[in-house]
């Protein structure tokens, strides 16, 4: 103690010394950028942050610590600071020399973790530790400081994969401390042996000092197994764990462990419970065959049948945690017999799973003469003669009926893993679907939404395996009146993939279909797929309900229906598509039909399918473009692209004629291809920023003096920021761009900013902006570098890299020269040739809801707010929640941004979102209702930029990125319309006083 | 033997007028004290003379537990404590402690007031009877006195319904009250802890019944009642006033939101707006659902339910009328029964059980032509339906409730006898366990086995660590030496000298000496020298020393040679050890007498 004192003084003596070697110190780390930040108000702490000397700064932190609550501190405020990989092993040496000296348990305990923490280090090799951590090991008293320990070794261990000898050491370590007295320090043996245990090498205990208990060649598993009966439940779950831990790393677990983890299926803790149904579970997948005898009878049954049927058990186990863990277990038991499995579903069959083999029969005939009443008719619960309750061992396992219980237990997670469970083996079983069926349909009347929406999924999923009756599609449809839109909708996608078995089903649930059209007008679209659906699947039911469908008499003319009727589109779409598979069917159809069809097929051509019919061009057309077009379309896109590639002088005669057409030729394709529409679109754009920056750059222009070409001037600054729009949109719009399109585009927007450059030289007088942004251009192309050296050899010949290789003149010259080496650059650079990547997807929104149709005005008092409902749907947009916005703008000009919030947006399927939100209108008074424009936005960041798109799991949130990113250039925000503007009719109307 | 007495004086093979005496540990037990609806003379309340011929009952029972807030359970309680007499405590739940009163209040009000009955309890007395209830929390360990403990479950059923387990000492009785272990719309399901009691009183009322999925029944309910609506009919719900109604309640009011349905839905008015208030309040004993949602949506605040008025029941047009009683034997419910059963389009659905001789029974039975008051017959053209909703637990549920808790004996109450006797012998057959089924007044007696707790000083247990070794395994016993300190009312295990420190004893030296004759021809010292040979030669690993006095030592059992005085050649061997080497010297003396072994000298 007093040595310590002494040496405290002296360090505080020293004090000035330390100082002045530590500013010298510090100078150089600044040349050499170490981004350390110095403390000023704590000399002790200084030693520690110069790099070599951290070892020796513990050190002495360690020896100043007069009690063991300062060393802690000391210890814990080391705990908070890396530690180079060369310093690991002094720093090791030295918290190890204060471990030897140290009495207080905590500074110990801290040590070990610490000890555990620096193993962790990248890239240090922990052998050198080994020894001396064994050794404090075997030295410690302290039960906490052992468990400790215990997990440094685990964390040694596991850097150390491939060293067995460490390995085996370890291994013994921790079967030697197995028998500790604490709970933890069992605990973390166990873990130590489910980690680096190996089932291979048996342990020989050959040395004398190790375990006694533990005579002859034991595995690893064996011992674990010996503490699933440990008095201390902690302990027990631990050995599981360990066990599962084994079986993880690929360890194949022995069959004799199962009987133990069957009696822990019976534990008192939950926690126990829990790890035991994986465990018994595990088993159940690596023996699923085996047989294992019946306790109390001289039958046997497989192995994964007996797991399954105790698993059920745990469906009503008194704690929740291991009911979710039980019901979630049971839908990944797919080998388990068709017959024990269809008895979880029935709740009056409990009699024992095992029994049930053998009387299977006979206690069928027992359960519907009704020894239990079902309590749905009244006073069927009479007495009845008494049964011979011997044969029938009754209400045993409680493994039948597991998913009746299951799906009516009362914390709603039981109840979605349940479900789950359901659809994972009814997918497996197609027996089991079609029983499921009826339970399913039971859980679309859950109290919880998403247990209502997940069974309805799940009845998707399984729906290719049955065939709904008559009555069930009754209880389906019934659904359909649900006020969520989630639901209806999520029921509609259900629909589209149903099978029905009869005619009369089709009319019900054209029916009911029609009746929540009527009800939810909103819902048309997804109505109008879903009877496509059911059309195309159904053609022969649908044939017979032709007439009555479409009301047409075999003498009379019927009045024609009307055209905009909802419902009688929904009919003709079902009976359309029924027709494209059945030829005969258009026989029956009347004249306004075949009118009506050419009409929708026009209007609705993605709900109308083409069809053949007798003396109409129509099919003509329709089967031009319906096959292998896509291939010929793609050639035809490259061809383009080819030609246009030729035009290497920007002055050729006809090249301006070339892009032209080119990009009429490329929008067009895009109409008529959907599939290549985006890849289209986005080489049209290109093309016409080039075009736009070739006809700013023509000759004429350019000899002229300033003074006389001013009108001129102005079309080449509106070009110039023309082509900086069309380059955010080329970036932003467009998704599964690769960097090397990303660089294309820069290099378009590098172009029109040097036009732009150009242009206010040569109009603008006064040297002071122009310095400004001439430095702002070099920084541009300064950050163009960096972000796409990758790309640069692939620029060839460019604006940038003619530009490169004149920067050392451009960044010292004057800026009028600098404008003169741009101009000059600009005009020599050629085209750049756009290779197209894989897939190209622009963005595209559709706004269902408003229509815009309405005549009438949405009156609200001025002042007050009016929510307007909007529905819309998203195309390969990426991360919706933060770019797309809403905007409202006013006849009078003003506009408003709404931002949706992240729940609105729903995500129906890949690359493909749905908005439906609310926006809230206000407005002073008007004298007129009059309309105003709704549109959604694309916002972007030109600072979260260019790569991001490639890689959306980098990408940050909207506010994250300008916050924490270093910006390289100067952000440009913007956003870019990408739907058609809607119109809605308002009437702000003055408040009445 | 410790004994623990279940007596039933209602619901002893029978459903109302729960009351249950408990003697366990020295002390006395109600369990509910409920009346009888079938009754309406003395039978109506237990016979509490059973208790005591004469005076009050306070010094007979040590508390009373009421489970929850329904009449057959806690209907006669201000007769007891008021009018028989007991100051005692009362414990119930919260929510049970709020409602009770209103249902007492309201069913004194029948029987006085409109039945003008006399010598029955005031308001006053019903007031004072809830002064004297302290309220339980649910899992909350409440002391009654020093030894009695109490401690409350939820039990689903109604809000606010408890199954108690009770506790003196190591002895346990669990009392289920009504319980219900499927979940409802309104309420979670019952749970209790693998607390191993001796004794489990479960209600029975379902003993026979496994019901089919619960939602199965919703969703029958629900497209009964919407099919009628859209038919334009009317419905019926006959209900009593707390309880189901709320779950249907809460289940038509969802349905009809989700569903977008208009048509009105009304409920009798009475006492349900006091009731209804409560169940705003305890949201706490509620379930899932509801307990997550009220922060947004209290569930109990209808939107679509109004107050039901006398007139609204010629109105044109559908509606959903809940109405009381339940059983459609008087009031309101009757009323517009007659007003609506002409009608085919019109629906009355039964959710509970209907005792027999009331409409509601008649009508389930298919009876279509009833006879009124006063000659007049009444056409039932209306459709029936009986919908079970009662929130009992089924065959099954009491299955699962005796796993929970696994029992050492069962027994069975509030249910019908036959019904009961086959639920018992599946309860035997599945666990193994003694099942029983007293009627009324019958005494049950259980004897139990409890293990007594000794507490061990931790010096003993660490000397007997360090002779034995490594961990006690808990599957093999290990004797140890100690002693057993028995002191005002606790057990204690000591080292035999901690012991007379604490009891101020001296310690007493206890030796045995025994005479061996041998037949030895030697003089004594050769003899004892033989000796000394001998035992060296038989006992290794022992001390033994030859002294020099003439004696010979092993460990501490001196051994000395006399020869007597007739027969030089027999001589006496005398051995003396002290208890504490008892089997070393038994075995000396033994060994000894069969003589030294020829040749040795």
């Amino acid at each position: 103690m007093s040595l310590t004192e002494c040496r405290t003084e002296l360090s505080a003596s020293h004090f000035p010394l330390n100082m002045a070697a530590h500013l010298k110190k510090r100078v150089y780390e600044e040349f050499s950028q170490v981004v350390q930040i110095p403390q000023e108000e704590a000399p002790a702490k200084k030693l520690r942050l110069s790099k070599p000397s951290k070892s020796a700064a513990l050190h002495i932190d360690l020896c100043k610590a007069t009690n063991s609550t300062d060393a802690l501190q000391y210890l814990l405020q080391f705990a908070r600071k890396p530690v180079e990989v060369e310093s690991v092993e002094g720093v090791i040496r030295i918290l190890l020399e204060h471990y030897y000296k140290e009495t207080d348990n905590s500074v110990r305990l801290k040590i070990a973790s610490l000890l555990g923490l620096l193993s962790k280090t990248q890239g240090f090799r922990p052998d050198c530790i080994v020894d001396d951590a064994i050794n404090t090991l075997n030295n410690e008293k302290s039960h906490q400081v052992l468990a400790q320990l215990l997990d440094t070794l685990l964390v040694i261990g596991t850097q150390l994969p491939e060293s067995p000898t460490v390995r085996q050491r370890l291994i013994e370590m921790a079967c030697k401390h197995l028998s500790d007295s604490y709970f933890g320090v069992r605990n973390k043996c166990l873990k130590l042996l489910g980690c680096l245990g190996t089932v291979d090498a048996p342990l020989t205990k050959d040395n004398e000092g190790l375990g006694t208990s533990l005579g002859g060649v034991r595995d690893v598993q064996s011992i674990i197994s010996d503490y699933f009966g440990d008095q201390d439940p902690r302990v027990r779950t631990a050995a599981i764990k360990a066990m599962l831990q084994l079986h993880e790393r690929g360890m194949k677990i022995h069959e004799i462990i199962y009987n133990q983890a069957c009696r822990l299926l019976t534990d008192d803790y939950e926690q126990v419970r829990s790890a035991a149904v994986q465990m018994v579970w595990v088993l159940s997948q690596l023996y699923p065959e085996s047989i294992v005898p019946i306790p109390s009878s001289n039958e046997e049954i497989r192995l994964v049948d007996d797991v399954f049927g105790k698993i059920s058990h745990m469906v009503s186990d008194g704690s929740w945690m291991v009911r979710v863990q039980a019901a979630k277990t049971l839908g990944s038991i797919l080998q388990v017999s068709p017959h024990f499995l269809e008895q979880t579903l029935d709740k009056k069959l409990m009699s024992d799973l095992r029994r049930k083999r053998t009387a299977h029969e006979r206690a069928k005939e027992l359960f519907t003469s009704g020894e239990f009443s079902s309590g749905r008719k009244w006073a069927d619960d009479a007495p009845k003669e008494k049964l011979d309750t011997n044969t029938v061992y009754l209400i045993a396992s409680g493994a039948c009926g597991a998913f009746v219980h299951g799906l009516e237990d009362e914390m709603f997670e039981v109840r979605i893993a349940a479900v789950e469970a359901l659809s994972q083996l009814a997918r497996s079983s197609p027996s089991f679907a079609e029983k499921c069926l009826d339970f399913l349909v039971d859980m679309f009347n859950d109290e919880i939404e998403e247990v209502r929406l997940q069974s309805i999924h799940v009845l998707r999923e399984i729906s290719t395996h049955i065939t709904l009756r008559e009555d069930q599609l009754d209880t389906v449809l019934a659904v359909l009146e649900d006020s969520s839109r989630d639901i209806r909708e999520a029921l509609h996608e259900l629909i589209c993939y149903t099978n029905v078995s009869t005619k009369e089903c089709i009319q019900l649930a054209l029916l009911e279909l029609l009746k929540n059209l009527n009800k939810y007008p909103t819902d048309r679209n997804s109505v109008w797929k879903c009877l496509k659906f059911l059309g195309s699947r159904h053609p022969t039911l649908v044939l017979p309900l032709v007439p009555e469908l479409l009301s047409t008499h075999p003498y009379f003319d019927t009045p024609e229906p009307d055209m905009d009727d909802p419902a009688y589109i929904a009919v003709l779409v079902l009976v359309f598509n029924a027709a494209k598979s059945c030829p005969t069917m258009p026989a029956l159809f009347s004249d306004h039909t075949f009118r009506h069809y050419a009409y929708l097929r026009d209007s609705l051509s993605h709900l109308v399918p083409p069809l053949r019919l007798p003396g109409n061009g129509l099919d003509l057309v329709d089967s031009r473009c319906s096959s292998g077009s896509v291939e010929s379309a793609q050639l035809f896109l490259q061809q383009s692209l080819n030609r246009v590639s030729t035009i290497q002088n920007l002055e050729a005669p006809g090249a301006q004629d070339l892009l032209n057409f080119t990009i009429r030729d490329l929008r067009r394709l895009g109409e008529l291809q959907t599939e290549l529409a985006g890849a289209a679109d986005f080489c049209a754009t290109y093309l016409r920023c080039q075009l736009l920056l070739m006809k700013a750059l023509q000759e004429k222009l350019w000899n002229m003096a300033v003074p006389l070409c001013l009108k001129q001037n102005v079309t080449a600054t509106a070009a110039a920021q023309q082509i900086l729009e069309e380059t955010y949109k080329l970036e932003f719009l467009y998704s599964g761009l690769e960097s090397r399109q990303v660089a294309t585009i820069h290099h378009v927007r590098l172009q029109a900013k040097a036009l732009q450059l150009v242009l206010t030289a040569r109009t603008r007088q006064g040297l002071d902006p122009l310095i400004s942004s001439c430095e702002k251009f070099l920084q541009d192309i300064e950050s163009f570098q960096r972000l796409f050296l990758a790309e640069l050899p692939h620029l060839q010949d460019s604006f940038v890299d003619k530009l490169l290789e004149l920067m050392p003149r451009l960044s010292s010259c004057k800026p009028v020269e600098t404008v003169k080496i741009l101009q000059t650059t600009l005009r020599q650079s050629g085209l750049l040739q756009l290779r197209l990547p894989e897939q190209i997807h622009r963005a595209t929104a559709t706004i269902i809801e408003p229509t815009g149709e309405s005549d009438n005005p949405l009156k609200f008092t001025t002042g007050l707010v009016v929510a307007l409902d909007i529905d819309a749907t998203l195309e390969h947009v990426q991360d919706p929640q933060n770019i797309v916005k809403v905007q409202v703008l006013y006849p009078d000009g003003q506009s408003h941004m709404i931002h949706p919030k992240p729940g609105d947006f729903r995500k129906p399927g890949p690359n493909r979102h749905r908005l439906i939100t609310q926006v809230y209108l206000s407005h002073t008074a008007w004298t007129e209702p009059s309309q105003i424009e709704v549109r959604l936005l694309l916002a972007y960041s030109s600072s979260s930029t260019s790569l991001s798109s490639a890689s959306p799991a980098s990408k940050l949130g909207w506010s994250d990125s300008i916050d924490s990113l270093p910006q390289p250039e100067a952000a440009v925000e913007g956003t870019i319309p990408f739907s058609k503007p809607v119109k809605v009719y308002i009437m702000p109307k003055p408040a009445r006083r | 033997m410790p004994e623990i007495k279940v007596t039933p004086l209602g619901a002893g093979q029978d459903v109302g007028r729960s009351c249950i005496l408990v003697s366990i540990g020295g002390k006395n037990i109600m369990l509910d004290c409920g009346m009888h609806m079938g009754y309406n003379d003395d039978r109506r309340f237990p016979d509490f003379s059973y208790i005591t011929q004469n005076g009050r009952l306070t010094e007979f029972l040590d508390c009373v537990i009421i489970s929850h807030f329904h009449l057959d359970h806690c209907g006669a309680l201000p007769f007891m404590s008021e009018m028989v007499g007991y100051d005692g405590p009362i414990y119930m739940t919260h929510p049970t402690k709020a409602i009770c009163p209103i249902l007492l209040e309201d069913f004194r009000k029948i029987t006085v007031d409109k039945k003008g009955e006399t010598n029955f309890f005031t308001s006053q007395m019903i007031k004072d009877c809830m002064k004297k209830v302290v309220p339980l929390n649910l899992h909350q360990t409440v002391q009654v006195d020093d030894e009695l403990e109490i401690k409350a479950y939820y039990a689903g059923h109604v809000l606010g319904a408890a199954m108690v387990h009770i506790k003196v000492g190591l002895e346990s009785v669990v009392y289920t009250g009504d319980y219900n272990m499927t979940p409802d719309r309104h309420l979670g399901a019952a749970w209790i802890d693998k607390c191993r009691p001796d004794v489990l009183i479960s209600e029975s009322t379902y003993a026979t019944t496994i019901r089919d999925s619960k939602r199965c029944r919703e969703r029958d309910f629900l497209k009964k009642v919407h099919e009628s609506i859209e038919r334009g009919g009317k419905v019926l719900i006959p209900v009593f006033a707390l309880g189901r109604a709320q779950e249907l309640c809460i289940l038509l009011e969802t349905f009809w939101e989700r569903m977008n349905l208009k048509a009105p839905i009304y409920f009798s008015t009475g006492l349900t707006e006091k009731a209804n208030h409560y169940y705003k309040l305890f949201i706490t004993w509620t379930n899932q659902k509801i307990r997550k949602t009220f922060v947004q949506r209290n569930m109990f605040e209808f939107k679509h339910i109004k107050p039901f008025d006398r007139s609204y029941a010629d109105n044109p047009g559908p509606m959903v009328v809940f109405a009381t009683p339940g059983m459609l034997h008087a009031g309101q419910s009757l009323q517009i029964f007659k007003k609506w059963a002409g009608h085919e389009k019109n629906m009355v659905i039964m959710p509970g059980y209907c005792v027999q001789g009331t409409i509601g029974h008649k009508i389930l039975n298919g009876q279509r032509k009833l006879e009124m008051e006063g000659r007049a017959t009444l056409d039932v053209k209306l459709q029936v339906e009986y919908m079970s909703f009662s929130a009992h637990a089924d065959a099954k549920g009491i299955m699962q409730l005796i796993r929970m808790a696994e029992p050492r004996n069962m027994l069975l109450v509030h249910g019908e006898a036959v019904k009961m006797e086959f639920l018992k012998g599946k309860i035997e057959q599945e666990f193994s366990v003694d099942c029983h089924m007293p009627a009324n007044g019958e005494t049950v007696t259980v004897t139990t086995n409890p293990s007594v707790p000794v507490d061990i000083s931790l010096n003993l247990l660490k000397r007997e660590m360090a002779l034995g070794g490594t961990l006690p395994d808990p599957k093999k016993p290990r004797t140890m030496h100690g002693t057993l300190i028995m002191k005002e009312n606790s057990l204690k295990l000591v080292s035999s000298e901690q012991a007379l420190k604490e009891l101020g004893l001296n310690e007493h030296q206890l030796r045995f000496t025994c005479r061996v004759p041998l037949q030895d021809p030697h003089s004594d010292p050769d003899t004892l020298h033989g000796i000394y040979l001998h035992l060296k030669s038989v006992l290794k690993g022992y001390t033994i020393q030859h002294l020099p006095d003439g004696t010979v030592m092993v460990e501490s059992i001196v051994i000395k040679v006399s020869s007597s005085a007739e027969d030089p050649n027999t001589k006496v061997l005398l051995l003396s050890w002290s208890y504490q080497d008892e089997d070393l010297g038994s075995f000396l003396s033994t060994l000894l007498k069969k003589g030294l072994p020829s040749g040795l000298c």
